[in-house]
């Protein structure tokens, strides 16, 4: 969910692209990877891709986060790129369903890619065809203080009721249990997500989020309730409907909150501002239900061909380069991220150790994220709801029936 | 003498004819350019937005048309009359700004040395971008860093998030909002106090009226353009209000601070929308509110113009 990171310097710097359509021999890329590290790797990503195909030319667009959520609809129809980046699942289901992205089922058939890449084949398939090349994802789960934890005595929490006790052992020593910033939303739909996943597990939350479940079904209230255990006993950090999550790790930081339900993407600013790995940790999110095998959460990112690109023959070049098992270690080296190619190396990084040996082990499914499983018109709805349920619990029944309603309409 | 040839008799009548309309012609001509352009970026596109109201569109795939559904659905939709409240909330209290910078301007409106630089930063926040507006103002209202929680920490107040609480969202964007639009209302009536006539003024003085009371009958009066035109600008921006909402709160917390131009772009562009049948139809019902106080403008405007 990193493309929300940079709602607000998106907006005022919004800067204009230009795109340029093909030549021949000239491969156009879109992608919106403008931060460090993702602009990083796709520089030496395009200059790998280059040297290989002396042949072919690669113009690059580099767009902000925010730009290119509007720009992709523009340019997949008018001025279509040969590469575009993306994402799995859902997000990708309007493209595809417009005819914009192009089947590369081919691909995958040739370079073996439904071997190699098998993990992600799901959320790339829609109607039994494939439509893009995945190259990297991040586990989510509870990254927490260490340090706090050691000098509280508290262990690991493994469990529901430990995980309880943890929260309230932290609040006895003054330390709110975990911070949260629910500004731009989706950080409530990541808790929901682990919360309803471990209540009800996988098959349920896909089935929710797919829309064949109602809102007001009691498997969903049961999630809820035991959401409220944690609002009751105070474990969220006060106004977070003020902070973005950015903001919301400053309390982590300075030691008044000890844990953050949050993607891989939050240990690069945590190690910036100060926290070494002796003080910061991960685990994974604790077993509430002991009947539902673990699922876990790990969005996918990806690209994909346009339907409308010129040069669609170097574009496979691409996908496939980019799928090659070398490739994607390098790439997932210099993001900090976890490759998809089982054959790939995983950095030695130990919060990517640790997200590879949970995501490699998980027997429950993979989910991708609440606003890339649901629609996005049941996502926005849905993580509003949360939210709100967050600050107004009272609510819960009001929220729920709004759902539904969102349900009915949206799914039809 | 030869009669003249067929050629030059067709060339004089049409000389002859454009000497004749030249007086009504002219004007046309000269408006050409400005009412193709108002056509096709003002009057061609409201009707186009009238037209994709009616039907149910994500703007890459088919239109399926819907009739009056998406009107039906915004009639059952709380987060529209959520909406509406905070419009009306925006247009009424915006108004705030054009008695502040009244009394800013008349504050300002003295000869003292360097008074040019306070006019130049009294005028300073109409200048900055809302989108920094937006931010300072965020910033100030931060409840655990903001100032505005230090200070009534002080008074051993505890910290209010204005922006993350339902109950004041609105309140404290409007506030962030006031700052910039007193100063362009300060401006407005800087510029109106050079034109009051000081001979009135003197007379006033020598019947005794001084104070409120000279303000009121006297000041005033030959304010009125002023407080026209400042009307009009208050009612515009309280109506187009939009960044900064969307750089404060993002329509948050849970929708709550959203007015009706925040919410047809969140439906029709954002990045959960793209419903652009749902986000015209808002679009339609924000220009009929519009088109209450647009007439009512123009009917000011005509009789303004036919009573001379």
């Amino acid at each position: 969910m990193f493309h929300h990171a940079r709602k607000v310097a998106a907006t005022v710097a919004a800067s204009a692209m230009v795109t340029s359509t093909a030549l021949a021999g000239e491969l156009v890329i879109n992608t919106d990877t403008s931060d460090p590290a993702p602009k990083a790797a796709f520089e030496a990503l395009i200059a790998g891709f280059e040297a290989e195909n002396p042949d072919v030319t690669v113009t690059w667009n580099l767009f902000d986060h925010e730009g290119y959520k509007t720009s992709i609809r523009n340019f997949l129809t008018a001025d279509a790129p040969d590469v575009a980046n993306w994402y799995a699942g859902n997000r990708m289901l309007p493209y595809v369903n417009a005819g914009l992205f192009e089947d590369v089922s081919d691909v995958w058939d040739e370079h073996g890619l439904r071997e190699s890449l098998a993990s992600a084949e799901a959320s790339m398939t829609i109607d039994g065809k494939i439509w893009g090349v995945p190259y990297t994802y991040y586990q989510w789960g509870v990254y927490y203080r260490k340090d706090i934890f050691e000098a509280n005595g508290i262990a690991v929490p493994t469990n529901w009721d430990e995980f309880l006790a943890a929260g309230n052992a932290l609040k006895e020593a003054g330390v709110t249990p975990i911070t949260i910033g629910t500004k731009y939303l989706w950080t409530a739909g990541g808790v929901f997500d682990y919360l309803n996943l471990r209540t009800n597990g996988y098959d349920f939350h896909m089935a929710l989020t797919k829309g064949e479940v109602p809102w007001t079904d009691d498997r969903v209230r049961a999630t809820m309730a035991n959401w409220m255990q944690l609002l009751d006993a105070g474990f969220f950090i006060e106004n977070h409907a003020a902070y973005s999550w950015q903001e919301a790790l400053a309390p982590m930081v300075q030691g008044e909150a000890a844990m953050y339900v949050m993607g891989n993407f939050a240990v690069a600013p945590l190690r910036e501002a100060g926290l070494s790995d002796d003080q910061l940790g991960f685990f994974q999110f604790p077993v509430i239900n002991p009947d539902v095998p673990l699922a876990e959460e790990a969005p996918t990112d990806t690209v994909h061909i346009p339907a409308n690109a010129t040069n669609k023959e170097d574009a496979r070049k691409f996908l496939a380069y980019l799928a090659r098992a070398d490739v994607q270690t390098e790439v997932n080296a210099t993001l900090g991220q976890l490759p998809i190619n089982k054959d790939s190396e995983v950095g030695d990084d130990k919060f990517l150790q640790a997200g590879y040996n949970m995501l490699s082990s998980t027997t429950g499914g993979i989910a991708q994220f609440f606003d890339r499983d649901a629609p996005a018109e049941m996502a926005k709805a849905g993580m509003e709801g949360f939210q709100e349920f967050m600050v107004k619990p009272e609510r819960l029944d009001a929220i729920l029936k709004r759902l539904e309603k969102v349900r009915a309409r949206v799914y039809n | 003498m030869t009669a003249p040839t067929a050629s030059e008799t067709t060339k004089r009548t049409a000389r002859g004819w454009w000497r004749q309309n030249q007086q009504s012609l002219a004007p046309w001509l000269f408006l050409a350019p400005g009412v193709l352009m108002f056509l096709v970026y003002v009057i061609i596109p409201i009707f186009q937005s009238m037209n994709i109201s009616l039907y149910d569109w994500d703007g890459l795939g088919e239109r399926v048309y819907v009739g009056m559904g998406n009107y039906v659905e915004l009639m059952d939709d709380e987060a529209f009359y959520t909406s509406l409240k905070n419009n009306v909330i925006w247009l009424v209290l915006y108004m705030l700004a054009i008695p502040a910078g009244l009394f800013v301007a008349l504050f300002l409106n003295q000869d003292v040395r360097g008074i040019r630089i306070y006019k130049s930063l009294f005028f300073f926040p109409f200048v900055i971008s809302q989108v920094v507006v937006g931010l300072v103002f965020s910033w100030f209202y931060d409840p655990s860093y903001g100032l505005m929680n230090i200070l009534l920490g002080w008074f051993g107040i505890d910290a209010i998030p204005v922006l993350a609480d339902e109950r004041y969202v609105t309140y404290g964007i409007i506030a962030a909002g006031l700052w910039p639009q007193t100063a362009y209302c300060m401006i407005l009536y800087l510029t109106g106090l050079n034109a009051v006539d000081p001979e009135q003024i003197e007379a006033a003085r020598l019947d005794n009226a001084r104070g409120f009371r000279m303000l009121w009958y006297v000041v005033l009066p030959q304010l009125r353009p002023a407080t026209f035109i400042a009307v009009v600008v208050t009612v515009i921006g309280a109506l187009r209000s939009f960044d900064l909402i969307s750089i404060m709160t993002d329509g948050g917390p849970w929708g709550s601070s959203r007015v009706l131009a925040f919410y047809m772009y969140e439906q029709a562009f954002s990045e959960y929308g793209f419903r652009m049948g749902y986000g015209a139809a808002i679009a339609v019902v924000l220009f009929l509110i519009m088109m209450v106080y647009i007439a009512g403008f123009l009917w000011k405007m005509y009789r303004d113009e036919t009573d001379r």
